[in-house]
């Protein structure tokens, strides 16, 4: 009993470690066959299109509505200390440096991340890319790169609009439906959120993500058994890892981004 | 002096982890024909299609196309070989986000600088050759068993290789499109002159298009000849095959403990 758990511990270990270098060595291949991608920068494009443009209905629809709860949350808590006008920076600080790259992130490991393992997964499974490889095409610069850099640029434009539209319904329900006055909303917001540490630390934190999601998905299809349970558990672990993926790495950057700010 | 063999195998073994595959493979196939691999299922025959085309190496021995030695070559080598090579596999492996027509063109885009004119004639030549010019716009998804195999045929012809590879063109065919491909992949080896290794366990209508039969059991080549002499041949394993016999040394029963004491029928005797 003891024996078979220590063996299957091991071997749990040694499955986890080997994961892990291969899914290095994949991300090292994508990196040097990235020359495609922005040689015939279409394939990029259409990628875009897929990854990027059908997730903006999922990622603007719950920008409003995190947007609107923050609006409703902040102005019951900060009215108590008589500080309402502050509704602004508090909805626009949340969202740019946290609420924007996480939640985007979170949603496009479930929307694209999700689909690009399946794609990948069952262009393995139906002999799609064994095809390819026979005809000479490396699938990794024809149909991974181009993936990989759609998700590594579409990332941050969907965290930037998901921040956008948070902002907007926080006007919405702030100022509009509970009536906080609209100049001190935008003008405290103005004043508060700084260009370097707030703006620009969440692009980066939402490019950070879009890496780790978009490799995580990639990796998890190429290396998928090629059964329909195989590519099912693949899309599972995509959703799964590159979630918590998101989470880690976002405490990890937030301790480096924001350590000896006051 | 060019080779008349293009594909030679000697010696070949392979195995997945400690499971032995193939176990000393020796194999020719001449240009201009049509040689069929066949043996049951799961006896190494796609396992060899893969060794020729350079997705798996030999453990031991080696295996030469064109006179190149597949081990020997590094990536660029191989990608440079390929592109002498088709393959048609099983399911046709069409790539479902493409129409027909940019099935059969990609590897034109891929590999040439030809303008979109010309690959437009050379696309709907190859459609034309296998007759499906007038599916060009359709999607994989709309395409028959039969029709997606075709296309895959013509999409593996599109550079002119010298050698197709096909895996199991006939399986799950009607009887119509079985007929088609059978003289598609007879006509075309013999009007562009290249070599086609077929491998599959259909043998009533390979044997009417091939010029060369390798059986394979259990990793080795347990006969070879002719199609009339494959048919004429009294050697039990090709007669069990060629007749379609359900016992012989291809054992109906996959080995089992004695039945009576899988019943558990031990000690209740009479």
């Amino acid at each position: 009993m003891l024996k078979q758990a220590i063996e299957n511990l091991g071997n749990h270990t040694i499955q986890g470690v080997w994961r892990i270098g291969f899914a290095s060595r994949f991300f090292l291949a994508v990196l040097l066959h990235s020359g495609t991608a922005f040689r015939r920068f279409g394939l990029t494009i259409r990628e875009i299109y897929f990854t990027g443009v059908l997730s903006l209905i999922i990622i603007l629809v719950s920008g409003l509505f995190v947007g609107m709860v923050l609006g409703l949350q902040g102005y019951e808590t900060l009215q108590r200390y008589g500080s309402e006008s502050a509704l602004g920076t508090l909805v626009a600080l949340s969202l740019v440096r946290e609420l924007g790259p996480v939640l985007a992130g979170l949603l496009f490991a479930s929307r694209a991340g999700s689909a690009i393992t399946a794609e990948i997964g069952l262009m393995k499974a139906t002999e799609q890319l064994s095809a390819m490889e026979m005809m000479a095409v490396d699938p990794i610069a024809r149909v991974v790169a181009p993936r990989f850099w759609a998700g590594v640029i579409s990332m941050p434009l969907l965290a930037a609009l998901f921040s956008a539209m948070g902002i907007f319904g926080g006007y919405l329900v702030g100022v509009q439906l509970i009536g906080v006055d609209e100049g001190s909303f935008w003008s405290q917001m103005q004043g508060a959120v700084d260009f370097e540490q707030d703006i620009l630390n969440g692009v980066i934190k939402s490019v950070v993500f879009g890496i780790a999601v978009t490799t995580i998905a990639l990796f998890e299809g190429y290396d998928a058994p090629p059964t329909a349970e195989g590519v099912s558990g693949a899309t599972t672990r995509t959703v799964v890892t590159s979630s918590l993926a998101v989470l880690a790495l976002d405490f990890v950057l937030t301790a480096f981004m924001f350590r000896g700010l006051n | 002096m060019q080779n008349d063999n293009l594909v030679e195998i000697e010696d070949a073994v392979f195995g997945y982890g400690a499971r032995p595959v193939l176990k000393g493979i020796n194999l020719t196939a001449k240009r201009g024909q049509v040689v069929a691999i066949m043996g049951s299922s799961g006896c190494g025959k796609t396992t060899l299609l893969r060794l020729i085309g350079g997705q798996i190496k030999a453990g031991r021995g080696t295996v030469r196309v064109a006179g190149e030695s597949l081990g020997e070559l590094d990536r660029a080598g191989l990608y440079r070989l390929r592109r002498k090579m088709g393959m048609l596999f099983q399911f046709g492996a069409l790539f479902t986000d493409m129409s027909v027509f940019d099935n059969v063109a990609f590897q034109l885009r891929e590999h040439t600088d030809l303008p979109e004119d010309a690959i437009r004639d050379l696309v709907l030549m190859k459609l034309h050759a296998v007759g499906l010019r007038g599916a060009a716009r359709m999607m994989p998804a709309e395409l028959s068993g039969g029709m997606a195999r075709r296309v895959a045929l013509a999409r593996a012809i599109a550079l002119e290789p010298m050698l197709v590879m096909y895996d199991e063109p006939f399986a799950g065919l009607d009887p119509i499109s079985l007929g088609v491909t059978g003289n598609l992949i007879r006509r075309l080896t013999d009007t562009l002159g290249l070599t086609s290794l077929v491998v599959t366990h259909d043998v009533q209508e390979s044997l009417k298009i091939v010029d060369y039969v390798y059986f394979v059991s259990e990793g080795v080549i347990v006969a070879e000849g002719t199609a009339d002499e494959i048919r004429a041949s009294e050697l039990p394993y090709v007669h069990q095959f060629v007749h379609g016999e359900a016992d012989g040394p291809v054992p109906f029963h996959y080995p089992a403990p004695p039945y009576a004491d899988d019943l558990q029928l031990g000690g209740q005797g009479a």
